[in-house]
């Protein structure tokens, strides 16, 4: 071979072997690294082919430098929690370990669809549907004592049916419940008692790196200032809250309907204080049903003039047809005294 | 005769080869309080190790060097010889590098400032000196620079921009060399032949797995194992030569993560 042939290295070549030593070590799994999908909080997504199975998985790799095993243990304790909330609006994990250069991954499935940020419903209504969609799965999470702590459009997907997916659990909180619950099996259980235990593990990630992560914007007062006690449900109720407030200002018909009631369910979701929001998601979803059945809402108190609008908008046919009969009936009235 | 190119064991008085050195020092994971970098070996009080370490630096800047000199001032081939050499061995006798401080900035970018209050001095005293003299452990390829510099220098948006390309380019051609230097000799030069056909190679369309699988008579998991085992000794190289070439922790670890991506442990 000719030695001489990369004294000069091009351009393309260069580029070549920057994105080379990108690439994900996967030397002794059965994953092939097929190309970059993206950069997450915590790590970079892989598109990779299961060499056993023969489909298309991500690849999740933590660029986080173990240089404790409490860490570790604490990231592979996340993947198996994560790997049971089993809904379909959570990711599965199928699989979690440590590639030859330390760093640790998770695989899950290769979900194909868009971004919130990229791609918005045009309609308020399907909007608010895909905020309800987006609040289920939260819930589901919030029961298993998880919180996401890094909601955000950016780690929403949207199928091509509308199918909801969260993303990015790379930074959440996993409470003591989370490996308490019993599951579906005593299997569940006995695994459990092997997970390193809460107090032994250092808290991801705000104390074990001494920063705050998150997003701005869309996290919440206690989480900004890096207090993880009073971090629990009420700190996604907040994002969730943020992500309506998205949801609202892109793009919508000026002949939608009155606003007003939804930025006050944003301004609970995203009051100062934990104490004055929502208390769960649910309770937020269920505010915007009320709204899309026309129906008052906890976190708006109206006016006479706005409620009788309010029923209006709600009973419109029924109104109508009233006021016909009524004004039939005077014009009958008035008609039969002549 | 050995070009600047070809990968030398950088040694420092006594003996001490500063490559065997430096593995010892990666084995570990934490940074050792101590590194060796050329800025503080060019100031050493030892004439033998300043010399070593300027020769470390021409061995990675003098193309860089060159290049830029011609492109940025329009020198002329002779004269651009002349001021390379010339650059390289003030920066022996004059202590250049005494007034360099990591902390305000990259060494790449002094010495491209050095460089052009050098061509600017020189300019204006309409004194171009001309010892004739080389630098005593360098044989520089000019020929082959300006071969090279006929290839880039078309897509050149400015001449600073040509210098940091050119740097990269030197470390990582420096880098490759250094690869297939130890895959030969640990006997793995099928895991540097399988890199060179695929991270090397710019042709178009860029051969797949499969492709060379059949080349090299491997299957696809081999050649997936010797790409990833090629790629991670490649980063290891860059990182071994950026750190030698770095001032300070904190510039080694923005320039790893600017070339590689890479937060280096």
């Amino acid at each position: 071979m000719n030695t001489t042939k990369w004294r000069w290295l091009s351009d393309q070549i260069i580029s070549q072997l920057q994105a080379g030593v990108q690439f994900p070590d996967l030397t002794g799994t059965r994953y092939r690294a097929v190309r970059f999908l993206a950069r997450g909080g915590m790590g970079t997504v892989w598109l990779a082919e299961d060499t056993v199975l023969g489909r298309t998985v991500a690849v999740k790799i933590l660029e986080v430098d173990f240089t404790t095993g409490e860490l570790m243990a604490r990231l592979q304790r996340e993947a198996m929690v994560l790997a049971r909330l089993e809904h379909p609006g959570i990711v599965p994990v199928h699989d979690a370990g440590t590639l030859p250069d330390g760093k640790a991954f998770y695989c899950m499935k290769y979900v194909q669809g868009q971004t919130l940020d990229q791609s918005l419903p045009s309609t308020l209504r399907e909007r608010l549907r895909l905020l309800q969609r987006i609040a289920e799965p939260l819930a589901f999470a919030h029961s298993r004592g998880i919180i996401h702590r890094d909601l955000k459009p950016a780690n929403i997907m949207v199928g091509p049916f509308g199918e909801v997916l969260i993303m990015d659990w790379g930074i959440a909180k996993i409470g003591r419940d989370a490996l308490r619950w019993s599951g579906t099996s005593a299997a569940i259980t006995a695994e459990s008692d092997s997970l390193p235990k809460e107090p032994s593990v250092p808290e991801v990630p705000a104390t074990a790196h001494g920063k705050i992560l998150g997003t701005p914007g869309y996290m919440s007062p206690e989480q900004a200032r890096g207090d993880s006690d009073q971090i629990d449900e009420r700190t996604d109720v907040y994002a969730l809250g943020a992500i309506l407030k998205f949801l609202l200002a892109g793009d919508l018909s000026k002949k939608e309907s009155n606003l007003k009631p939804l930025y006050a369910i944003c301004e609970k979701a995203m009051a100062e204080q934990p104490g004055r929001r929502y208390s769960s998601v649910q309770e937020l979803s269920d505010d915007v049903e009320k709204y899309l059945r026309g129906d008052p809402i906890t976190a708006y108190p109206e006016g006479v003039i706005e409620r009788t609008l309010r029923l209006y908008a709600r009973h419109r046919t029924a109104v109508v047809l009233v006021l016909a009969y009524l004004m039939m009936r005077i014009l009958f009235i008035l008609f039969s005294r002549r | 005769m050995p070009g600047p190119h070809h990968a030398r064991d950088a040694k420092v008085p006594g003996g001490i080869n500063i490559k065997a050195e430096l593995a010892l020092e990666l084995q570990g994971d934490a940074f050792p309080a101590t590194r060796y970098s050329v800025i503080s070996a060019a100031r050493s009080a030892n004439p033998a190790e300043r010399s070593q370490a300027i020769d470390t630096i021409t061995t990675f800047y003098w193309k860089p060097v060159y290049k830029y000199v011609r492109l940025r001032w329009n020198v002329d081939l002779d004269n651009a010889r002349d001021f390379t050499q010339d650059f390289f061995l003030r920066l022996i006798e004059k202590d250049f590098l005494g007034s360099y401080d990591p902390v305000k900035g990259r060494l790449r970018a002094f010495l491209r400032t050095c460089v052009d209050r050098m061509f600017l001095n020189q300019s204006r005293d309409a004194h171009r000196l001309k010892r004739g003299g080389t630098l005593a452990q360098q044989a520089l390829d000019f020929d082959e620079a300006e071969q090279e510099l006929s290839k880039g220098a078309q897509k050149v948006d400015s001449p600073e921009d040509y210098f940091e390309k050119e740097w990269v380019r030197t470390l990582f051609a420096q880098a490759v060399e250094q690869l297939r230097v130890e895959c030969e000799s640990a006997g793995k030069n099928l895991h540097f032949q399988v890199f060179a056909g695929y991270d090397l190679d710019d042709s178009d369309p860029k051969p797949s797995y499969a492709n060379l699988a059949a080349r090299f008579n491997l299957s696809v998991t081999d050649v997936t194992n010797y790409l990833a085992f090629a790629r991670r000794e490649f980063r290891r190289c860059v990182l071994e030569k950026l750190r030698v070439m770095t001032g300070s922790e904190e510039e080694f670890c923005r320039e790893a993560q600017s070339l590689l991506g890479v937060q280096p442990k």
